[in-house]
């Protein structure tokens, strides 16, 4: 392990100025959002239209972070790519930013916009990612806030690139891309050639805790803030409210279990 | 007019395809519109069985070339078909195929999408206000969609597959399906199980089955119960279990009819995947166990002597039935 550490970065070095020289090295787009912490109280404010952050640990995705910025960073490291990590959002999110460089990001951009929604997110990406020529554009398969797994789909249509939801294995092959991706019911292997999108799903990388090396060179790392584009809202936040809260458990005693089925049949109705 | 994209599954009409039929039909009922729906590539099953659940009419793509899941493909073809029908409001269901769709499809009809809804839309002027869950099932958010042309996928489970009236003729479209730039190398199938999103019951377990060897009485459960089994983060990492089986705010967010927590603490991240179950079984020999102030029902003790005896309870029940 202390081996590979000492030398990687030499050989990947090695490589980078191989591989640019014959201009082959890949680029990659790692799409980040900033959600709550995954054990945050949720609340929101007093109009109910705005999630309460106040007081709230605010963390990167965590399929963005562990999946979809680790396989990136990883690729790029073994052809000496490049990994752009972008972010939509306000300046306090550059910590999150700094952690995706730290994690492996050779450099990232802010749209210096709060993330309204997907349709808002999806826009900004498209206007950017379309000055640049990426080859495979990563995010995680859903954020764990908002849940609507949406941004992936809006952005490939707006890019008219192939998009392969929910991959939990990714290789490269010179311009061709061996995926996995869960559907219904099994998995499904198949090819891709650049450029794509991919949303990335538990098994496509393990999660990598940045080390003291990382966490230096990350802060002068190059992190650009470009101005958002305008996009016409077709979906509006009204607000959020708070579920019901259970009742409260019925305890059954571990000896008169005929008594639970009797519950869940009579009572529940779920059998 | 409302579409639906109902989906099938190796030929067969899915589940889901019957709720997202149930739920466009109500929606095209206030909007006093027609509903229709749209099946994709070769058929091993009747389609016009989708009339029971209120689709008035039901249209077909044939090509065998949409046998194969590819979103730009799908969408593509999709759009064709809403913009023949003049659809107002097209509806998916909240799956891993309408994930890939749905977001395509708005950007082609330039529609307001709002993903994984679970209640039924009400009228908000030209506006459609729609109701989801989100932050895992700790909240739940209201959204208008402005769009003359709106499109929703419905969660799993939402809403219950209901029988209005009887079968339709199915009307053969022709569409030709653009060519995808995917190609499908091999597709691993597990037969006969029911996919975690999809499944009504859910028997899962966590740590305190003590070792992977132990987890035959969660099998005979499931089997009695005719349930699909699932399992907690750490049985998932420590490789007890599949990485598929992993429900929780980072594996599968699921929303069963009943779930059978055993063995399983109840960490805030796993009840975020599980907290929109309709009802919630837990089993643990700790009394201290969170997971019981996010239970229905309860029962503390040994699950090695209280999962066999569920099952033989339940064994019994259903040979009454």
């Amino acid at each position: 392990m202390a081996l590979c550490c000492t030398f990687a970065p030499q050989v990947a070095t090695v490589r980078r100025a191989y591989l640019t020289f014959f201009g082959k090295t890949m680029k990659f787009l790692v799409c980040i959002s900033q959600t709550p912490d995954t054990t945050a109280k949720v609340s929101f404010t007093a109009d109910g239209t705005t999630y309460n952050a106040a007081g709230q640990t605010m963390i990167m995705n965590p399929y963005d972070e562990w999946y979809a910025l680790v396989r990136a960073c990883e690729l790029a490291e073994a052809d000496g790519g490049t990994v752009v990590a972008l972010n939509v959002g306000p300046a306090a999110n550059e910590q999150t930013i700094r952690k995706a460089l730290a994690i492996g990001a050779t450099e990232a951009v802010r749209v210096d916009a709060e993330a309204v929604n997907a349709e808002f997110v999806a826009h900004q990406i498209a206007a950017y990612a379309k000055t640049q020529a990426f080859d495979v554009i990563l995010l995680g398969k859903e954020t764990i806030d908002y849940n609507g797994a949406e941004v992936g789909a809006l952005l490939a249509e707006l890019l008219d690139l192939p998009y392969i939801s929910n991959a939990a294995h990714l290789e490269l092959s010179g311009n061709t891309a061996t995926l996995s991706r869960d559907i219904e019911g099994g998995v499904e292997v198949l090819e891709v050639d650049t450029p794509f999108v991919l949303s990335a799903a538990k098994g496509l990388a393990e999660q990598r805790i940045p080390n003291m090396r990382g966490i230096m060179m990350a802060r002068s790392k190059p992190l650009q803030v470009i101005p958002p584009v305008p996009v016409d809202a077709h979906v509006h936040t009204i607000q959020f409210v708070l579920p019901p809260a259970k009742t409260g458990v019925k305890m059954i005693k571990p000896d008169n279990i005929d008594e639970l089925v009797r519950l869940l049949h009579e009572e529940a109705k779920v059998i | 007019m409302v579409l639906i994209f109902a989906e099938t599954l190796r030929g067969q009409i899915k589940k889901s395809a019957f709720e997202a039929v149930t739920y466009g039909k109500k929606t095209a009922d206030l909007l006093g519109v027609a509903c229709k729906a749209v099946v994709l590539g070769t058929l091993a099953s009747n389609a016009g069985e989708l009339g029971k659940y209120g689709a008035e009419a039901v249209l077909q793509v044939a090509d065998p070339a949409l046998d194969v899941l590819d979103g730009q493909v799908y969408a593509a073809v999709l759009a064709e078909v809403a913009k023949r029908e003049g659809a107002t409001v097209v509806i998916l269901s909240h799956t891993s195929t309408g994930k890939t769709v749905a977001g395509r499809l708005a950007v082609r009809l330039d529609a307001g999408l709002v993903s994984g809804v679970n209640a039924l839309p009400e009228l908000n002027g030209n506006s459609l206000r729609v109701r989801k869950s989100v932050f895992s099932g700790k909240a739940v958010g209201t959204y208008d969609i402005s769009s003359p042309v709106k499109v929703l996928s419905l969660m799993g489970n939402a809403v219950k597959p209901e029988l209005t009236g009887g079968d339709v003729p199915v009307d053969t479209v022709s569409i030709t399906a653009p060519a995808s730039r995917i190609r499908v190398k091999e597709v691993k199938t597990q037969e006969g199980i029911v996919p975690l999103p999809e499944a009504e019951v859910v028997v899962s377990a966590g740590r305190g089955m003590k070792e992977p060897g132990n987890w035959g009485i969660v099998e005979e459960l499931a089997d009695a119960l005719g349930a699909t089994t699932a399992c907690s983060r750490p049985v998932a990492d420590s490789g007890w279990r599949p990485h598929h089986e992993h429900v929780g705010q980072t594996g599968i967010a699921i929303r069963p009819n009943l779930y059978i927590a055993i063995g399983i603490s109840g960490a805030i991240q796993h009840l975020a995947g599980v907290n929109s179950s309709k009802v919630i079984v837990v089993i643990n020999k700790d009394p201290e166990a969170p997971f019981f102030k996010a239970a229905d029902y309860g029962v503390e003790g040994d699950l090695f002597e209280v999962v066999p005896r569920l099952t033989a309870a339940i064994k019994r029940l259903k040979a009454t039935q």
